[in-house]
C-alpha cells in the first residue's frame, strides 16, 4: 500500500526536465508581457476616448463607473435606478491593476502558434479521452471551484492562446474519424468552434458583444480587452486576444506646469470623478510601500472625499463654489478651489423599489471576503431602504432557489435571517438563477415601481461557458420589460469583470467590486441616499484667467483630463459624467502679477496686461449635457478673488498637497509632511464617515515610510 | 542581492513594476511550474504549453498578488487553475463530440490514450479522477504538506487527507487488478 504511494511518488517526482528552449521562450514572453504591462501611455488620457475605449483597467473602470454613477438611484425616470456599490479593490490588486494592460496579449498567441501547432495534434486528441470520464463533472461540480473562480481570469487570459488550437486540432481529430465515418468529420468542426466561445467565458468578444458593450468603456480585466479592442480583431476566428491598450495605466502625464496667463489665459479640462488613485495609494501605503509618483493622480485623491458644498438651487443641475485662500505651501500664491456640487433629486419622491438579490452561493464564494462580506454589505444597505421597498433573495448554486419571497424591507429580521441561511457550496448554475430572479422581480412589479436585480457573485458565473451571448441577450431583453440588473463583484479582482460588465451593461446597471466593508458602506450606504445616477454628462470646465490679476496659474492634477480650448464648446467632444449629489473639486494655484512667487519673468516685448474686467480674477465656465441630451448647457461664474476660504477647500488643499508630496512635486518648497498633516487634521470638519480621518492616518503612514 | 531576496518580496516588487525582480522570480520558478504542469497534465508537450501560457499571463496575474500566502503557494494555485481551465476546455471539446453521438471518435481517442499511457504512472494517473490526480501531484510530486495542498486546491486539510487515503485505496485496487 505504501508501496503504491512510494511508486507514485517516485514517478511523479521524476518530472521530465524542461526543455531549455521552451523555457527561454516562455521567459522571454513573460518579460515581454511584463514590459508591456509597465508601459506608459504615450498620449495624455483624453477625456474624449474615455467613455468608449478609455483603456482603464478593469478595476479603475469599475470604480469610475461606480463613482460616476454608483447609485441606488431612485427616480421616476426610468433607467435611473442603479444600485451601485463601490468598490474598492483589493488593495494589492488595485495597485497592481493600475497598469491596466490586460495580459493575455496577442503576442503570446501569435508566438505560440508554432509550438501550439506542434503540440495540438498530439495533445488535443489525447486529452478529451483522458478526461472524458470526468468531463461532465468537471464543468459542473468541479470541487476546486473556489480557486478556479478566483483565478478564473486565467482562463480568459492565459489560456486563450490555446483557443487557437481548435484549428490545428481539428484536422488531427477528424482524420481518424474520416477513416471510419465521414459524418464524424463534419461533426467535429462545428463543435470545436462552438467550444471556442464558451471556453473564454468573458470573451464574448465577438463583434456583437463588442457592439453592445462598446459605449461604456467598461474596461474589465481580461475581457475588456476584447471589448475595447480594435474592431478589426473581432472577425478573427481563433479568438486571438487583442492586445489591450495600456493607455490609462497609471496615466503618467507630467504634472501640469505653471502657465503664463498672458500666453495662455484659458484652461480647459473635463471633470474627473474617478477616485481610484486614492485606493491605489491607500493600498500601497497599507502594504508599507510608498506609491510611485505615476500612481498618484491628485484630482482623484481630492475627489475621493465628499465635500459639504451647498446644494444647487432647485432648478439648477449644479452649484459652483469657489474658494480662494493663500496657498499653504507658498505664501506668494493663492489657491482657487472650484467645487462643483451636483443636484440631488428628491429621493423622498422616489417610487418604491423592488430589489431581488441574486446571490452566488457556489463553493468559490466560501470566503469571508466574499459571501461573508456580501451578507454584511446587504445588511448595511437594508437600513437605507424604505419600509415599502421590497426585497427578495434568490440563490444559485449551493443553496438554490428562492431563499426569501418578496418581503417588505421593514421586516428586517426576516430578511437578515434569510441572508444568514445562505451558505456556499456546490457549483454555479447562474442562468437558472437569473431566470428565477427575473420571474421573482416580475411578480413583484407594480405600477410605478422600479425593479432591479442585484447579482452578487465572485465572477464564477459559468453560464458563460454554456451560452454567454444568449445570457446577455436575455438580460437585454429583460431590461426592456423594465427590470434592471446590477452586478456586485466580491472577492479579488478576478476574471470576471467582463462578464459582470457585460451583464450590468445589458441590464442597464452598474458593475462594482466590493472588497471591504468600508467600501461597501461608502457606496452602498453613505451614497445610497444620494441616489447616484448621472445627472449630467460631458461636464467640462473652462477657466479664463484675467492677466491683470493672475500672471501665472497652475492646475493641480487633471493632467490626464486636459481638453483643448476649442473642445469646450464642441458638444461632440466627450467628457466626464457626474452623479447625483456628487462633488467634483479642482484646484488652481495662481500667482498675482508682481508677486515674488512668479516663476517666469515678464516678456520684454509682451503686450501690456489688459485692464478692466472689474478686478475679476477669472471667469469660470461650466458646460454639461443633461443625461441623454445632445446639446450642452452653459453656466458662467465670475471669480472675484474675494471668495472666502472654506474648511472644505482647506481639506482639499491638504489632500492636493499630500498628492504632490507623493509625486515629489517641485512646487511645494519646504512645505512637508508635518504641514500637510496639520492642515488636513485641522480641516477634518464633521467627517461623519471618517474618510478624512483615514486620510490623516495614511498621511502619517506615508510620512513614516518616506522617512525611511 | 536579488538572489537572496525572498519570493514574496520579489513578487511585491515585480507587481510594482520591478523588472529585475520579475525576471528573477520567473527564472527561479520556471522549472517548478513546469514540473507541476507536467504532473497535472501528464504530458510534456502540454506542460510546456501550459507553462508558457502561465508565464505569458504572469505579469498580469501578479497584480493579484497580495502577499497573503507564500509565493509558491500562490503560484501553485495559478498553475493548478490553469490546468483546470485546460481540462475544462478539453471537456467541452469532448462533450461537443459526444453531443454528436460519435462514439467512434471516443473510441479513437481511447486508442490514442492507451498508446500514450504506456508507463505505469500514466496508467495510475489516468485511473485517478482529476481531483485525486491534482492532490497527488501536489502532495507526492511537489512534496507539499497536506495543509499547503489544501490551500492551493481550496479545500480543507481533511479533504486532502481523505483524498490521499482514497488514492491509496485505488492504487491497492489497481495492484490487485494487475496481479490477476
Amino acid at each position: 500500500m505504501t508501496d503504491d504511494l512510494h511508486d507514485l511518488r517516485k514517478h511523479l517526482q521524476a518530472a521530465p526536465a524542461p526543455d531549455a528552449e521552451a523555457k527561454a521562450w516562455a521567459m522571454a514572453l513573460a518579460m515581454e508581457n511584463f514590459d508591456r504591462l509597465q508601459g506608459s501611455p504615450q498620449a495624455p488620457r483624453s477625456s474624449e476616448d474615455r467613455p468608449k475605449a478609455a483603456a482603464m483597467n478593469g478595476v479603475r473602470r469599475m470604480l469610475n463607473l461606480l463613482t460616476s454613477r454608483p447609485a441606488l438611484a431612485m427616480t421616476t425616470s426610468a433607467a435611473a435606478l442603479v444600485l451601485g456599490v463601490a468598490v474598492i479593490l483589493p488593495v494589492a490588486d488595485l495597485r497592481l491593476t493600475g497598469p491596466g494592460a490586460l495580459p493575455a496579449s496577442e503576442t503570446p498567441t501569435a508566438k505560440r502558434s508554432t509550438p501550439a501547432d506542434a503540440a495540438a495534434p498530439a495533445t488535443a486528441p489525447a486529452d478529451p479521452a483522458l478526461d472524458a470520464g470526468t468531463a461532465s463533472s468537471m464543468a459542473e461540480a468541479e470541487p476546486m471551484d473556489g480557486i478556479t473562480a478566483e483565478e478564473f481570469e486565467l482562463s480568459g487570459e492565459i489560456l486563450s492562446p490555446n483557443l487557437a488550437q481548435p484549428e490545428p486540432a481539428a484536422p488531427a481529430r477528424s482524420e481518424p474519424a474520416a477513416k471510419t465515418e465521414a459524418p464524424g468529420n463534419l461533426a467535429l468542426s462545428e463543435p470545436i468552434e462552438e467550444e471556442a466561445a464558451p471556453s473564454a467565458p468573458m470573451g464574448l468578444p465577438e463583434a456583437e458583444a463588442r457592439l453592445r458593450l462598446e459605449a461604456p468603456a467598461e474596461t474589465a480585466d481580461g475581457a475588456v480587452g476584447y471589448i475595447a479592442a480594435d474592431p478589426v480583431i473581432a472577425p478573427l476566428p481563433d479568438l486571438v486576444q487583442p492586445q489591450v491598450q495600456d493607455s490609462e495605466a497609471y496615466a503618467t502625464a507630467a504634472a501640469n506646469p505653471v502657465k503664463v496667463t498672458a500666453e495662455e489665459p484659458v484652461s480647459t479640462f473635463s471633470i474627473d470623478v474617478d477616485t481610484a488613485s486614492w485606493a491605489v495609494i491607500r493600498s500601497s501605503l497599507n502594504l508599507g510601500v510608498l506609491p510611485t509618483p505615476d500612481q498618484v493622480r491628485v484630482e482623484e485623491m481630492v475627489n475621493y472625499f465628499p465635500y459639504a458644498y451647498p446644494a444647487p438651487t432647485p432648478e439648477a443641475a449644479f452649484s459652483t463654489n469657489v474658494s480662494v485662500m493663500q496657498t499653504p505651501w507658498n505664501t506668494g500664491t493663492r489657491l482657487v478651489t472650484i467645487g462643483i456640487q451636483g443636484a440631488l433629486p428628491a429621493v423622498a419622491d422616489r417610487p418604491p423599489l423592488n430589489l431581488v438579490f441574486l446571490i452566488d452561493t457556489s463553493g468559490s464564494m466560501e470566503d469571508p471576503n466574499k459571501l461573508g462580506l456580501l451578507k454584511q454589505s446587504l445588511a448595511l444597505m437594508l437600513a437605507e431602504l424604505r419600509p415599502e421597498d421590497q426585497i427578495a433573495i434568490v440563490a444559485y448554486a449551493g443553496s438554490a432557489g428562492q431563499v426569501l419571497p418578496p418581503t417588505p424591507a421593514a421586516e428586517r429580521e426576516t430578511i437578515l435571517a434569510a441572508l444568514e441561511t445562505l451558505s456556499a457550496g456546490g457549483s454555479t448554475a447562474g442562468a437558472e438563477g437569473l431566470e428565477l430572479a427575473y420571474q421573482v422581480a416580475e411578480a413583484m412589479k407594480a405600477d410605478g415601481e422600479i425593479s432591479r436585480i442585484l447579482l452578487a457573485t465572485d465572477g464564477d458565473f459559468n453560464v458563460g461557458v454554456s451560452d454567454p451571448e444568449g445570457l446577455e441577450a436575455y438580460v437585454a431583453r429583460q431590461r426592456e420589460t423594465g427590470t434592471y440588473l446590477s452586478v456586485l463583484g466580491f472577492g479579488r479582482g478576478n476574471l470576471d469583470d467582463a462578464v459582470m460588465q457585460a451583464l450590468a451593461q445589458n441590464g442597464n446597471g452598474t458593475a462594482a467590486y466590493i472588497d471591504t466593508l468600508s467600501e461597501a458602506r461608502k457606496v452602498l450606504v453613505d451614497q445610497l441616499t444620494g441616489a447616484l445616477f448621472p445627472i449630467a454628462d460631458d461636464v467640462k470646465i473652462q477657466v479664463e484667467w484675467n492677466p491683470a490679476e493672475v500672471a501665472e496659474y497652475r492646475l493641480i492634477g487633471y493632467e490626464t483630463r486636459a481638453l483643448r480650448r476649442e473642445d469646450f464648446n464642441n458638444d461632440r467632444v466627450d467628457a466626464g459624467a457626474i452623479g447625483a449629489g456628487r462633488q467634483v473639486t479642482a484646484i488652481y494655484e495662481v500667482t498675482a502679477p508682481g508677486s515674488d512667487a512668479l516663476r517666469n519673468d515678464p516678456l520684454r516685448y509682451g503686450a501690456a496686461p489688459a485692464e478692466g474686467a472689474g478686478g475679476e480674477v477669472g471667469f469660470l465656465r461650466l458646460r454639461w449635457k443633461a443625461p441623454g441630451a445632445e446639446v450642452s448647457t452653459l453656466a458662467e461664474t465670475a471669480i472675484t478673488g474675494a471668495e472666502p476660504a472654506s474648511e472644505e477647500a482647506r481639506f482639499a488643499a491638504a489632500i492636493a498637497g499630500f498628492g504632490q508630496l507623493l509625486q515629489g512635486s517641485v512646487y511645494l518648497g519646504d512645505w512637508g509632511w508635518d504641514e500637510a498633516i496639520a492642515l488636513a487634521a485641522s480641516a477634518r470638519g464633521e467627517d461623519a464617515y471618517g474618510y478624512r480621518n483615514e486620510a490623516v492616518t495614511l498621511m502619517r503612514l506615508a510620512q513614516a515610510l518616506a522617512a525611511n | 542581492m536579488l538572489m537572496d531576496t525572498p519570493d514574496e518580496t520579489l513578487a511585491t516588487h515585480a507587481a510594482q513594476g520591478d523588472r529585475a525582480a520579475f525576471a528573477t522570480l520567473v527564472g527561479r520558478h520556471y522549472d517548478r511550474m513546469h514540473g507541476l504542469a507536467w504532473r497535472l497534465t501528464g504530458s510534456k508537450a502540454e506542460a510546456e504549453d501550459l507553462t508558457q501560457d502561465i508565464c505569458a499571463a504572469l505579469p498580469a496575474k501578479l497584480r493579484n498578488w497580495r502577499g497573503e500566502a507564500r509565493f509558491t503557494t500562490w503560484l501553485y494555485r495559478v498553475v493548478v487553475n490553469a490546468a483546470h481551465d485546460l481540462r475544462r476546455r478539453q471537456a467541452t471539446r469532448s462533450r461537443a463530440a459526444q453531443g454528436w453521438g460519435d462514439w467512434e471518435l471516443a473510441r479513437q481517442d481511447e486508442i490514442q490514450v492507451q498508446a500514450e499511457a504506456a508507463g505505469w504512472l500514466a496508467q495510475a494517473m489516468t485511473q485517478l479522477p482529476p481531483d485525486l490526480r491534482d492532490t497527488v501531484a501536489l502532495v507526492l510530486g511537489e512534496e507539499m504538506t497536506q495543509a499547503d495542498a489544501g490551500v492551493v486546491l481550496g479545500v480543507s486539510e481533511g479533504t486532502i487527507a481523505w483524498r490521499m487515503s482514497e488514492v491509496k485505496k485505488r492504487l491497492r485496487a489497481m495492484a490487485r487488478e494487475e496481479a490477476k
